[in-house]
């Protein structure tokens, strides 16, 4: 999906060791195709497990490098808290809603 | 009470173990932060075993027990026939060094240790057994 030219990638259900890969394939499809802005949906997003969280985190330097912003948003507090255990919402950017993640990402 | 979950090494199966956890600590009212939290430490650990000690073998199975009593910290059991990998033993890489390394793994152990409070490993009649520890808060 493509929202004011940034592509927007909507997580759904739970993201462990066995779905990660499918998370992976989706940025790694959306930097294929030459989008800098990307929006990470995470409202339908039930739960994350570290090996999802390791997908975000590799991409981290390769973004600043090509200087692709990525936005995640709409997190349950229980997602968002996840994140935050390891200190991950101070190294992505995350926003409140998506209105909030297109004004980071601009 | 003690309950118990025996499942084959095959990461699909993780799905299954965390709604094991989730169920039976809901039982005793433990609140839903405390929970994710719990469910996060034991998919790490479980889906280790499965894939660094088993190779994700379907065929080789584990058992996860879970005991909980009010008042007493909850104990959950990792029991196997595998290689031992004593997170212990390990240290877990700096933020900045996954990021640089383009890490995907090495995230896991440091959310397992800082949200049980006590990681033990024994050998139990020549089985392998992980005893993790926490104390929760009983709604």
């Amino acid at each position: 999906m493509q929202e004011d030219g940034a592509d927007v990638i909507a997580l759904i259900g739970e993201i462990d060791a066995s779905s990660s890969i499918e998370l992976d394939l989706a940025i790694a499809k959306s930097v294929g195709e030459g989008y800098t802005k990307i929006l990470v949906d995470c409202g339908a997003l039930e739960y994350i497990s570290s090996a999802g969280l390791g997908v975000f985190m590799s991409y981290i330097e390769e973004f600043k490098d090509r200087a692709i912003k990525m936005v995640l948003f709409g997190m349950s507090d229980k997602v968002a808290n996840t994140f935050s255990i390891l200190g991950l919402n101070e190294l992505l950017q995350i926003g409140k809603n998506k209105e909030e993640a297109k004004q980071l990402v601009s | 009470m003690n309950y118990m979950y025996k499942v084959g090494c095959s990461i699909e199966n993780l799905k299954g173990v965390r709604d094991f956890i989730r169920g039976t600590l809901k039982d005793h009212d433990v609140s839903d932060i405390e929970i994710s939290e719990i469910v996060l430490a034991l998919d790490e650990m479980c889906s280790n075993l499965m894939i660094h000690a088993h190779h994700c073998n379907p065929d080789d199975l584990f058992e996860l027990h879970i005991q909980v009593e009010k008042g007493l910290p909850v104990v959950f059991e990792i029991i196997d026939d595998g290689t031992v990998f004593d997170i212990n033993q390990f240290s877990e890489p700096a933020l900045n060094n996954i990021i640089h390394e383009k890490r995907k793994g090495g995230l896991g152990i440091r959310l397992v240790k800082s949200i049980m409070d006590k990681i033990e490993y024994q050998n139990r009649s020549g089985r392998n057994v992980c005893r993790l520890m926490k104390t929760v808060h009983f709604q």
